[in-house]
């Protein structure tokens, strides 16, 4: 076995490995840019299309029958009040339930399983959603084809994610701080309160931006509890001039969404519609990414603070 | 009891008493019937070699197993004056905690200012007046010998003090509530040779003011700091006595062949 030693030899074996090296460089670099180059051509599609229609007007305007009249006004009012509902009612669940989960609940088989069911409820399909608040809140319990009600559905939708999250980010803190507060007598609210949550929020507002990024582009729950395609009004304002000042009247109004606006526009036959639904769609991605885009600025800052 | 140095009638008091302690993680026995005294305002070390159950033992004073599930203490750890076993079921371990602080191995500051660090104890205490809290604060700071390095920075972060400086911060927070005891559990394995010796500085310093239990690796550090040694074996104390005894003249063949470095 006299070629082990020998210089010539090794180098050789080194040269065949590192081949592999440059296959799979090749490879991967291949594998990057068919997802990445997919979304620059769609956006830049979209952005051709649609960059010319951008304008005042476009926001401030309500569809239309003729295509040039026509804008979203109604569409990301609507995107914002269900988000509105979504968050507020997402955040508190989701963030009660991860801290239950890792800080109080004991560990056994029963919280096991629902652990495991909780991940898996991520991975269930979005118009399942869609039936079960159609079911649940706009018949059982009376709030109609509203904004209520799609906010819930979405806010069911990304509560998974939230959980996760909230557990994961509170996971990430080291076992030292938890039992240093312990240790000097702080019971379980106190240690959660005072430590777990602020350490963690960083994580958590994360992980809710991106549950929140998701709901924004979801239209399957939203066309099944029954949002309207064609919408000429706004929902009542939150505010008043009389007492009370707030009004939750906007709760229970019919609405509809940018994705549904966009599903309309585009099933329109004349031309001059695909260029609004392509507008409405740089709205919505912009949306979607300047929300992960603040996700990766928390997740930045959190490092930059916190380190373990 | 003994006579002192100027003749007055010295009493030894005993601050805190186990009998029989058994501890058990789930199945595992990791703690043999343990008998020991801690000794009022004096520094007692626990030795002995890795896994040999010191860390668990000193976690017990503080009822720091109850933060897991499957953990059981069985036996006594008496408490004086006022004679109440810290381990009975009716004690509440939040209570036990309130009354004896623990500094861990690394040091484990939380991500807030160095003044509310120390102030964290007081606040779960319910203390909310800021005079009494500065007072507090300052107090702790300077029995900690970080007062002077920090004084003019009490809002920074704690992050930003060094690993000696973090530790005496540690330090600074258990004793902001003044514990009756306080557990140190090896508080300088993670620190450099000066800030060792800076620690071990203080720990000497706080024998007059606090009941001490502390574990350590490091037989020249027990042997320099405390007044009484406990050797430990397996989850057994194996020889507990006066420091210079142990280390001098031990009487038990495993201890002498564990100080003189022949095992461990």
């Amino acid at each position: 076995m006299s070629s082990i030693n020998n210089l010539e030899e090794i180098r050789k074996i080194i040269d065949q490995h590192r081949k592999w090296d440059l296959a799979f460089t090749v490879a991967g670099v291949l594998a990057l840019m068919i997802a990445v180059v997919t979304f620059i051509v769609l956006f830049a599609h979209m952005l051709i299309d649609g960059a010319p229609r951008l304008s005042w007007d476009f926001f401030t305007s309500f569809p239309s029958r003729r295509p040039e009249m026509a804008g979203i006004l109604s569409a990301w009012v609507g995107t914002t009040l269900v988000m509105i509902v979504t968050a507020a009612s997402a955040v508190p669940l989701g963030i009660g339930a991860g801290v239950y989960l890792e800080e109080y609940a004991s560990k056994n088989l029963l919280t096991e399983i629902i652990e495991i069911n909780v991940t898996n409820l991520a991975g269930v399909p979005s118009i399942i959603y869609g039936l079960l608040a159609l079911g649940l809140f706009v018949y059982q319990l009376g709030f109609g084809q509203s904004i209520l009600a799609a906010g819930l559905a979405l806010a069911l939708l990304i509560l998974p994610v939230v959980i996760v999250a909230t557990r994961e980010a509170i996971r990430a803190i080291p076992v030292a701080i938890r039992e240093g507060a312990y240790a000097l007598g702080a019971t379980k609210w106190q240690t959660v309160i005072d430590h777990l949550l602020p350490y963690s929020s960083a994580g958590i507002l994360t992980g809710i931006i991106i549950g929140l990024a998701r709901a924004i582009g979801e239209t399957a729950p939203v066309i099944t509890i029954g949002a309207l395609t064609f919408i000429a009004f706004l929902p009542p304002a939150p505010i008043k001039n009389e007492f009370p000042f707030l009004s939750f009247e906007w709760l229970t109004a019919p609405f509809t969404v940018m994705p549904i606006q966009m599903f309309n526009w585009v099933s329109r036959p004349e031309e001059a519609f695909q260029f609004n639904a392509a507008a409405a769609g740089l709205v919505l991605v912009v949306m979607t990414l300047a929300m992960n885009g603040l996700a990766i600025y928390l997740r930045y800052r959190m490092r930059k603070t916190i380190k373990w | 009891m003994q006579i002192g140095q100027e003749g007055q009638i010295e009493t030894i008091t005993y601050k805190s008493e186990v009998k029989n302690l058994n501890f058990y993680y789930g199945a595992f026995n990791a703690l043999k019937s343990i008998n020991m005294v801690l000794h009022d305002k004096k520094i007692t070390a626990l030795i002995g070699p890795s896994g040999c159950g010191k860390s668990t033992f000193l976690r017990c004073f503080n009822r720091m197993h109850d933060l897991y599930p499957g953990n059981r203490y069985d036996g006594e750890i008496i408490l004086y004056p006022d004679d109440v076993n810290i381990l009975a079921q009716n004690v509440d371990p939040i209570e036990v905690r309130m009354r004896i602080s623990m500094v861990f191995q690394k040091p484990n500051p939380f991500p807030k200012s160095i003044y509310e660090n120390v102030a964290y104890g007081l606040r779960v205490r319910g203390i909310k007046q800021r005079a009494i809290l500065d007072e507090r604060v300052e107090l702790a700071l300077r029995n900690s010998a970080l007062w002077e390095e920090v004084k003019d920075r009490q809002h920074d972060l704690a992050f930003n003090l060094s690993g000696g400086q973090q530790q005496r911060l540690c330090i600074a927070r258990a004793l902001a509530t003044e514990p009756e005891i306080l557990l140190f559990d090896e508080p300088t394995s993670a620190l450099d040779p000066i800030a060792t010796a800076s620690i071990e500085e203080l720990i000497t310093d706080l024998k007059n003011k606090v009941t001490i239990l502390i574990v350590t690796h490091n037989m020249q550090q027990a042997a320099r700091v405390s007044d009484y040694t406990a050797y430990m074996y397996l989850g057994e104390l194996i020889e507990f006595g006066v420091t210079d005894t142990i280390f001098i003249k031990p009487k038990n063949k495993q201890t002498e062949d564990y100080i003189t470095g022949r095992f461990g």
